[in-house]
């Protein structure tokens, strides 16, 4: 394991049913970095995240979080390591019976015995950095999905987590809650120093704040580097990617018989 | 033929296996409170799931007590035993009647209700993001609803029992004119503590742990989609109501003895 990487995943299998995601999946994800992990739909990016946060158990191979080996830990121990991460989930899963300022306060209610001004002044700082200190006594249901981001950005580093999980953060979202998000993860990072992983298919925009990006389809890492290094890789499959070609190694067609024997079979 | 068995081995195994999680996740749930904070929580379930159940089980007893007193009344009268209205309302009830209807309206009230909740909060992964913060959903979500079922129900089976009697009185006494005195003292003679009350109220306690264990799991358990949330549902109130009859079944015949 490299002296600074928060997480090394080593030949990891996974698989659904019979449908396989993972197969001999390598990476290592460094300390203090934004870590940008790519690759097209249903390539199993949200299920990685997954299994980094120890929801899922891998059929084989190492994941390590800090040192951690996820196959060995107990459930109290997973419980208590999550404390250390924080995820940003692409529904923001807000808890919809709590007001935005219980929604941010929950995990420190869960986990410290801060006296209650203690907690409303951590509240009122995490949401000042989000930019909704004033959208603190709103419920979920009267937010945007832009505001829900940037409250469940703002629950995720109410513990000042280690491990930051983005998964696909930018999806769906306006230009300017875009831009919004982009700054946020990068002063989170540069201020917090913690450990970032953004998962998307947003190429442009993970390019801008990613210090690494890895991408990844049919179960392995085809290509990683930093963004200018994977935008002059002569990889078909990572070119395509990303120049987002409707055709070349990932087909367009989902596989089929021939156009013509499949319209004319009706005929005969 | 191998085809078929292989089918009706594996969804037995499949049942199985769910019967294995649904088990686990009671244990690691009733043995998760109390923690601090728990208690308001639990508060919180017992008002959700008990108090706000009050209205169709006060609407339910008045109307069943008074029906049972009018059958009762008409046939007994044929004999001259109007006086035996009170005791056999209060034995039908407090054995039977009580503790089933109670458990099959709250299956349908309250278990379809923390099924759909629980399930919803799946489907919008909330569950998860609450394990991801090192929450864990078994003690924060489940275990105060399990506990505050097993808590409301019996609750829940008293104060029915209570409404349905003075429905029969109301319509015995008050309209039929039946004697009040012979209505009462009937009742209080042949009403025992242990055989009646008690195992009634054990029967409720029952009904409440399977009830309220099958809406949990079933709401745990769902698959997260609008469809899956509502085929949960209707499996909660499926399930609890069959449940619930045959475990009155089982427990009528283990607790009343020799019948032959």
């Amino acid at each position: 394991m490299s002296a600074d990487a928060y997480i090394e995943i080593e030949e990891l299998h996974f698989s659904r049913g019979s449908r396989k995601i993972f197969n001999g999946l390598t990476m290592s994800i460094p300390r203090g970095r934004i870590t940008g992990i790519m690759g097209p739909s249903g390539t199993g990016k949200t299920t990685l995240l997954r299994i980094i946060g120890g929801q899922l158990k891998p059929d084989s191979g190492s994941v390590r979080v800090d040192g951690v080996d996820m196959a060995r830990v107990s459930r109290d121990e997973l419980f208590e390591l999550r404390k250390r991460m924080g995820m940003l989930f692409q529904s923001s899963a807000l808890f919809t019976d709590l007001s935005v300022f219980e929604n941010v306060a929950f995990p420190l209610r869960e986990h410290t015995r801060l006296p209650e001004d203690s907690i409303r002044d951590l509240v009122l700082m995490k949401l000042n950095a989000v930019g909704l200190r004033g959208a603190r006594d709103l419920y979920p249901s009267e937010l945007s999905g832009g505001m829900s981001r940037r409250v469940a950005l703002a629950r995720a580093i109410a513990l000042d987590p280690d491990l930051l999980m983005y998964d696909e953060p930018f999806t769906g979202q306006d230009p300017i809650a875009m831009g919004v998000l982009l700054t946020l993860i990068k002063n989170l990072n540069l201020a917090l120093r913690t450990t970032n992983i953004v998962v998307s298919h947003d190429i442009h925009e993970t390019s801008t704040i990613a210090d690494q990006l890895y991408v990844i389809a049919d179960g392995r890492v085809i290509g990683a580097g930093t963004p200018a290094e994977l935008q002059a890789n002569d990889s078909e499959l990572i070119r395509q990617f990303m120049h987002g070609r409707p055709d070349g190694p990932v087909p367009f067609h989902f596989p089929a018989p021939d156009i013509a024997r499949d319209l004319l079979e009706r005929a005969r | 033929m191998t085809d078929l068995l292989q089918r009706i081995g594996a969804r037995t195994l499949e049942r199985l296996a769910k019967v294995g999680q649904a088990s686990v996740m009671w244990a690691l749930a009733i043995w998760g409170l109390p923690r601090r904070g728990d208690f308001a929580l639990l508060v919180r379930q017992i008002y959700s799931i008990g108090v706000l159940s009050l209205i169709i089980i006060v609407l339910s007893a008045f109307s069943i007590g008074s029906v049972i007193a009018l059958q009762f009344y008409t046939q007994l009268a044929r004999f001259g035993a109007e006086d035996a209205v009170g005791l056999g309302l209060a034995l039908v009830l407090l054995r039977e009647l009580g503790p089933v209807v109670t458990g099959l309206l709250f299956a349908g009230r309250a278990g379809s209700a923390i099924t759909a909740e629980i399930g919803l909060m799946k489907s919008t992964e909330q569950l998860s993001s609450m394990e991801m913060m090192g929450v864990d959903p078994l003690r924060r979500i489940v275990a105060p609803r399990l506990w505050a079922g097993i808590i409301s129900m019996p609750l829940l089976t008293a104060i029915f029992n209570v409404v349905a009697i003075y429905g029969g009185a109301v319509v015995a006494v008050q309209w039929l004119g039946s004697d009040p005195g012979g209505f009462w003292s009937g009742m209080q003679d042949a009403v025992e503590v242990w055989d009646d009350l008690g195992k009634g109220t054990v029967k409720s306690i029952v009904f409440a742990v399977f009830v309220t264990w099958i809406a949990v799991f079933q709401g745990y358990d769902t698959e997260p989609t609008a469809e899956g949330i509502g085929r949960a549902t209707t499996r909660t109130v499926v399930l609890s109501s069959v449940m619930v009859l045959a475990l009155d079944f089982a427990l009528t015949l283990g607790m009343y003895g020799e019948f032959k």
